[in-house]
């Protein structure tokens, strides 16, 4: 039983410290370090040693002491059998080490003679790895997108895995590609469009929405329950069916390339899930409330405005939130209704910028974090929101 | 008394959603519907445009002449489809100016210049000319006579209006393009962009759910692929897996994990030799499908992890009295709790992803077997350039769309309403 528990513990647990290493190398390859060989079986070997080690050492020492020389012996072993590495790449894997050898801090004998320990234990390296595979998977290329921003074309030809800043340039040349989009290729303007274009969506749809939302909400009328399941299912319709018909119609009647044009089908798109989203929300505010401020004399506007607006606020900015991502990112619509680079949103100009082979992809990638960082960053600040408007309108997207 | 209450509280109902119900109308069930009109149509691109009669006007001196000038206008039938009848013209000539020898169709009244054109056929040009002259002997300034404009007009038909009908482009869909293959292509592509993305989902919950220091922030960028825009995203991806200096080749290619770069968006098979036999591996569609996976597994993620925090913790307390380790408590406790929603989050992510335009369109434009019915509707609509054809696969779209809605309905619509 020990035995066995002792056996996976050892792989689990030194599979994953030799894959954050590779990991860790491969990072450091991207900053201009020049690896060519990952030693797969050199770490695994070492971790295999550093697991040993300090599983049998167990708790008869002091455990920070412990874990501070065992992992300088590794990184200066580690460094001693590598390459020539710079000092950072050798701090970083003490780093490593140190936070991998506090996680084995319960692991001694003892603790591997338990019952069922195995199956803990295979669980606890698989999330730790779960943890960097997902982290990785998801930050890498966001990652890319901005430092290549920062790269120059020859830079990038000449080595296209080293992706470091280099700081010692000025300013200006560092962040040269965001000074040419926004100068040659007027993404000042393209910002301002799709601000507008986005603002605009969430405040038409809001007042649009409200008044609907409200009545199908509160108000008994022929065809309720007909109008409450049709929002669902034309919900379920998407932009790409309408496309033709809407191309036709609106380049018959000069709305193409038209921000108006382009508002109206934003705002269309969005009602039904806006509606949805209010009218479950309205129904959660007790009727009596209502009911008082009719004894007051006010008629559904007054209601509307002086009660539920107030009372359903978080309501209200998940679904702004969320209208307006759905605004601030969407692409199909743009593409087809905008020829003109004039009413072009960031969007249509980013795919505009690919439309010539010649365009460098550091400009590509300072425009693209362009559009991206703004709807982070609004993403980060009003997190709790948007994650209520993402569960109630996300079965689209 | 309580009938007029209904009945007032009837109008207001009807108010506070007619704004709302029109435009939803104009902008999505009217298209839906005039897609059918337009299947059974034959329209290219260039017919939407109304043929519309132009003239450009050119202002001309004559030789030994000061008192007379001649212009000229080009008159055209823009399109190069339709006829235009009927097309009437005008144009003011300032004062004191007159014209000479004018044309027979056209007559000079109250300083204008009214000619009646008669029909022009598809692609008609003419090089009208008329000679004026200062009814005072002086000199003419040309730039006085271009100031004004030309007045055309015209009738035509619309091409969208009239009622010829025909079942060709359907006929096209169905036989000559391959239509099976875009079918399978399309399924494939949705069945296993929802599989994995669900999949992943279970994972990333599971993982969240559980206490580990940085959650909050894990739960977080777990959440990025999908706030951020597509386009962005799928251009990053693209570099990221170009084969001529994109980072993943690059860096495979340094770590001598593949010879020579693979061009993982723009090839479409991969052969692979497994113990002797040969398998054709689908590879841009592949790729394809994992950029979808890593898009959208977020919402599954988001739908799942709702799930699991409402299940009740005696249940796994339960469990490690019995002494269960995490897997079993997993099979046996997590995941029979999570299967209504799981089934739930199937159906609707098969009918979004059925739908998928953007993310294939932006990283491979339908290339190396990734024509998915979207993206077809895309490609014959404009960049084929026919209308009619790009309806008629719209048309079968909404059909299918309509189908698995029906099934979605008869097999968990009720369960639904439960969650």
């Amino acid at each position: 039983m020990k035995f066995k528990s002792l056996i996976i513990t050892l792989l689990a647990s030194s599979i994953f410290l030799t894959i954050i290493i590779c990991i860790w190398k491969i990072l450091a390859t991207l900053q201009g370090l020049n690896f060519t060989n990952l030693n797969f079986n050199l770490n695994l070997s070492l971790s295999i040693g550093l697991i040993i080690t300090c599983v049998f050492i167990g708790k008869k020492f002091n455990h920070n002491l412990k874990i501070f020389i065992l992992s300088l012996l590794f990184t200066i072993l580690y460094t001693f059998l590598n390459e020539n590495s710079p000092m950072w790449f050798s701090v970083g894997i003490f780093l490593l080490i140190l936070f991998f050898t506090n996680k084995l801090k319960k692991y001694d004998l003892e603790y591997l003679n338990q019952d069922f320990i195995s199956e803990k234990i295979v669980f606890e390296f698989l999330s730790l790895f779960a943890i960097v595979f997902f982290a990785l998977v998801i930050l890498f290329p966001f990652y890319i997108m901005f430092v290549t921003s920062f790269k120059t074309q020859t830079a990038l030809l000449i080595d296209p895995i080293d992706l470091s800043i280099d700081f010692s340039k000025n300013i200006y040349e560092i962040f040269k590609s965001y000074f040419v989009i926004f100068k040659t290729y007027d993404f000042g303007r393209y910002i301002l469009t799709s601000s507008y274009v986005s603002v605009g969506t969430v405040l038409i749809t809001l007042l649009f929405a409200i008044p609907a939302a409200y009545a199908v909400a509160r108000l008994n009328f022929f065809g309720k329950t007909f109008l409450s399941t049709s929002i669902l299912i034309i919900y379920m319709f998407p932009a790409i069916v309408l496309v033709i018909p809407l191309y036709t119609v609106f380049s018959q009647l000069g709305l193409r390339n038209s921000v108006e044009g382009l508002l109206i089908v934003y705002t269309a798109t969005t009602l039904p899930v806006a509606i949805y989203m209010l009218q479950g929300y309205f129904k959660s505010i007790p009727k009596e409330i209502e009911e008082a401020g009719l004894i007051d004399g006010q008629n559904w506007f007054g209601i509307i405005i002086k009660i539920i607006i107030p009372l359903s606020l978080p309501a209200i900015a998940s679904v702004s939130l969320y209208v307006f991502m759905i605004a601030w990112n969407e692409f199909l619509f743009s593409l087809m209704f905008l020829d003109n680079p004039k009413t072009f949103t960031l969007s249509r100009a980013i795919n505009h910028l690919t439309g010539d082979a010649e365009t460098p992809r550091q400009y590509l990638m300072a425009g693209s974090v362009v559009v991206t960082l703004p709807i982070l960053l609004i993403f980060i600040y009003f997190e709790k929101y948007l994650v209520s408007g993402l569960t109630a309108g996300g079965v689209k997207g | 008394m309580s009938s007029t209450l209904s009945k007032i509280e009837r109008r207001t109902a009807y108010t506070l959603l007619l704004p709302a119900v029109c435009l939803v109308f104009a902008i999505i069930l009217f298209p839906i519907f005039a897609n059918v009109w337009i299947s059974f149509k034959e329209v290219g691109l260039k017919d939407i445009r109304i043929p519309e009669p132009r003239a450009k006007k050119i202002v001309k001196n004559i030789q030994d002449s000061n008192f007379e000038l001649k212009i000229i206008y080009k008159l055209r039938n823009s399109s190069l489809i339709q006829d235009i009848r009927e097309v009437r013209f005008s144009d003011k000539l300032p004062k004191n100016i007159k014209p000479v020898n004018l044309d027979k169709r056209c007559e000079f009244k109250s300083q204008k210049v009214k000619c009646f054109f008669g029909n022009w056929e598809a692609g008609y040009r003419e090089n009208f000319e008329i000679f004026v002259k200062n009814v005072n002997n002086n000199s003419i300034k040309s730039e006085f006579l271009k100031s004004n404009k030309p007045d055309l007009k015209g009738k035509s038909n619309n091409i969208l209006l009239t009622t010829d009908f025909t079942l060709k482009n359907f006929k096209n869909v169905f036989i000559n393009n391959n239509f099976f293959e875009l079918l399978m292509t399309t399924f494939y592509f949705t069945f296993f962009g929802t599989l994995g993305a669900i999949l992943l989902g279970i994972f990333a919950a599971q993982l969240v759910n559980q206490k580990f220091y940085g959650r909050t922030f894990m739960r977080s960028i777990l959440l990025f692929p999908y706030v951020g825009p597509v386009v962005a995203l799928a251009y990053t991806w693209t570099l990221l897996l170009d084969p001529n200096s994109g980072t993943i080749n690059s860096l495979l290619v340094n770590y001598g994990v593949i010879e020579k770069p693979i061009n993982l968006l723009g090839q479409k098979y991969l052969i692979i030799n497994i113990l002797g036999f040969e398998l054709k591996l689908r590879l841009a569609l592949t790729t394809v499908i994992f950029f979808e996976i890593w898009r959208y597994f977020p919402l599954a993620f988001l739908f799942i992890l709702a799930r699991l925090q409402a299940i009740p913790r005696d249940l796994y307390e339960a469990a490690d009295v019995d002494g269960a380790g995490p897997f079993r408590k997993f099979f046996y406790i997590t995941f029979p709790q999570i299967t209504a929603i799981l089934s739930i989050l199937f159906m609707i992510r098969f009918i979004w992803n059925f739908n998928k335009f953007e993310d294939i369109f932006l990283l491979t434009g339908g290339a190396s077997g990734t024509l998915t019915l979207p993206i077809s509707v895309y490609q014959q609509g404009f960049a084929v350039s026919n209308i009619g054809m790009g309806s008629a696969v719209s048309i079968v779209i909404v059909l299918l769309l309509i189908t698995f809605m029906i099934i979605y309905f008869k097999l968990i619509g009720k369960k639904a309403n439960e969650i």
